[in-house]
């Protein structure tokens, strides 16, 4: 059993194609990749609100004020 | 050199080297950057020149035995003797070390396995800033550079290696070679060192002690990561053939292989450092709620964890393993702290020896019965020989010599600055001449200014 197809390099190479692990699967890796970059700004987007909603309610004059002069 | 081919071959291969290591210089001077941007502005120049001196101090002793050690110990001291014959071309005294026109090629192998000891010394190095002792670092820095880190090389990282051959240890781009066992060594350090005064409240609760320049230590790990590419160049074998890898490949065909002589492609390396870059930077800037200095670490623990395997994933295979990996390592590194008191500095134990070992781990499913070694009777990569691999370097050779080293010198009383010299910093205490030049300059120019104000009036 191997999980790239190969259990020794007693092969030709110039007769041997891809060697990664889970040969077949390639679909299945592409919708799993797809549903990490798609769900990374899923919850970006989520706490990014969250984080900003809570930031312009705790605005006191005189710390933005310094925040201003600080440039 | 004779005959066209090989001249070519020959000189292609000792140029294509030689820009690696020039490549992997950048990984030092990423790591001095990163600890001085991390260290508070009163410790900064003991902390650059802590960092700085392990590149001589590597550099000799690496030269005098580290190198000998991986031709000599693939299968010493377990399962056989030295290997003298493979030794001695390799001795400081052997001419092959040396300008020889019948040799073109150990200087710059030499050099390309010095500079993974530097890195392994300096990843050290970070764990233990603003309280260690610069001689103490030092003699750390040789031993995991030139002696523990070489062994670990020679048995699992060589075509030869028993670990190679027995448990069918498969290590790529050196999750564990280097990165287990560097994190493991400044583990065992940092325990017998303790942490930095202030590091944790009295009730236990650990504190922040941000950078004192996070650009600088931005810099510096974007110039880690340039420098990791001329790693991965480097723990290839650019173009051989299956008649100059006498193993069991038949055909004519050239390829590119990994350090076991199995073949792998320039290709393979470059989708799987980038994609796995990308997973590891991912999932750290979403477990880290947009850290900005985790987000970079992660992105290099990321590429750590996806090593051991990178000559064979698929791209898409690396992305995810680096993102599981920095989720494990970003939370081990909290609870550990927590647990048990630790300052990790930089992380450099998180980024480096959790993720090297937790990358091993993974390798050893992904890869179940792949072939480790293009030659017959090797075991093929299994989860039990990673696993094993993994204790072996992070455990057995790293933070076990790291432990007993730093207990015998702070037994010595050499292993931690004073409290009075932490506390007022190493700059003054120990650069005191650079201070004090200063204060009576700007004294000076101060004194000149205001006599030419009492003229002016």
């Amino acid at each position: 059993m191997s999980t790239n197809g190969y259990t020794s390099w007693a092969v030709d190479l110039a007769e041997v194609g891809p060697i990664y692990p889970f040969q077949g699967y390639e679909v299945l890796m592409v919708i799993v990749g797809v549903v990490f970059w798609i769900g990374w700004h899923r919850i970006q987007f989520v706490r990014e609100g969250e984080h900003l909603e809570k930031a312009r309610h705790t605005g006191d004059e005189e710390k933005v004020k310094a925040q201003l002069e600080r440039y | 050199m004779d005959g066209n081919l090989n001249a070519l071959t020959t000189v292609f291969t000792e140029f294509y080297y030689w820009v690696t290591v020039v490549f992997m210089f950048l990984i030092h001077v990423g790591f001095c950057m990163y600890e001085v941007g991390a260290s508070r502005a009163r410790n900064h120049m003991h902390t650059l020149m802590k960092n700085i001196m392990i590149i001589p101090l590597v550099t000799v002793t690496f030269f005098f035995f580290g190198w000998w050690i991986y031709w000599a110990f693939p299968n010493f001291p377990f399962w056989g003797g030295l290997d003298a014959e493979a030794g001695a071309a390799n001795l400081p005294w052997a001419d092959t070390m040396a300008t020889n026109l019948g040799d073109r090629i150990t200087g710059v192998f030499w050099a390309a396995f010095l500079l993974f000891s530097w890195t392994a010394a300096s990843i050290v190095s970070g764990s233990v800033i603003e309280r260690i002792r610069s001689s103490a670092l030092w003699v750390h820095a040789v031993m995991i550079g030139s002696v523990w880190w070489i062994i670990d090389a020679a048995w699992g990282w060589h075509y030869g290696g028993w670990m190679v051959r027995l448990l069918g240890y498969h290590d790529a781009y050196a999750s564990g070679v280097i990165h287990a066992i560097a994190g493991g060594y400044a583990l065992g350090v940092i325990m017998v060192l303790g942490p930095r005064l202030g590091k944790f409240s009295k009730d236990g609760t650990p504190r922040d002690i941000p950078p004192h320049n996070p650009w600088l230590l931005t810099i510096g790990i974007f110039l880690i990561y340039t420098g990791f590419w001329g790693f991965y160049a480097a723990c290839n074998v650019p173009a051989i053939s299956p008649e100059a890898i006498d193993g069991q490949i038949t055909g004519v065909t050239w390829t590119a292989t990994n350090i076991y002589l199995a073949p792998t492609t320039l290709s393979a390396i470059t989708f799987n450092f980038l994609m796995s870059l990308s997973g590891g930077l991912m999932a750290a800037y979403v477990v880290s709620k947009g850290d900005a200095f985790w987000t970079f670490s992660g992105g290099l623990a990321g590429i750590i964890t996806a090593s051991a395997g990178n000559d064979l994933y698929h791209p898409i295979q690396a992305m995810i393993i680096a993102a599981v990996g920095v989720v494990i390592v970003y939370n081990l590194h909290y609870w550990v702290e927590r647990r048990f008191k630790l300052d990790d500095a930089v992380g450099a134990v998180a980024v480096h020896g959790y993720a090297g070992v937790v990358g091993l781990v993974i390798s050893g499913f992904v890869l179940w019965g792949v072939p480790s070694s293009p030659y017959e009777g090797y075991a093929t990569i299994n989860p039990v020989g990673q696993i094993t691999g993994a204790v072996i370097m992070f455990f057995v050779l790293g933070f076990l010599p790291g432990w007993i080293l730093a207990k015998i010198q702070s037994a010595a009383g050499v292993l931690r600055i004073p409290e009075e010299v932490e506390l007022m910093g190493l700059d003054y205490a120990e650069h005191h001449a650079y201070e004090d030049a200063k204060a009576a300059i700007i004294a000076a120019d101060k004194e000149e200014l205001a006599a030419r104000g009492v003229a002016a009036k």
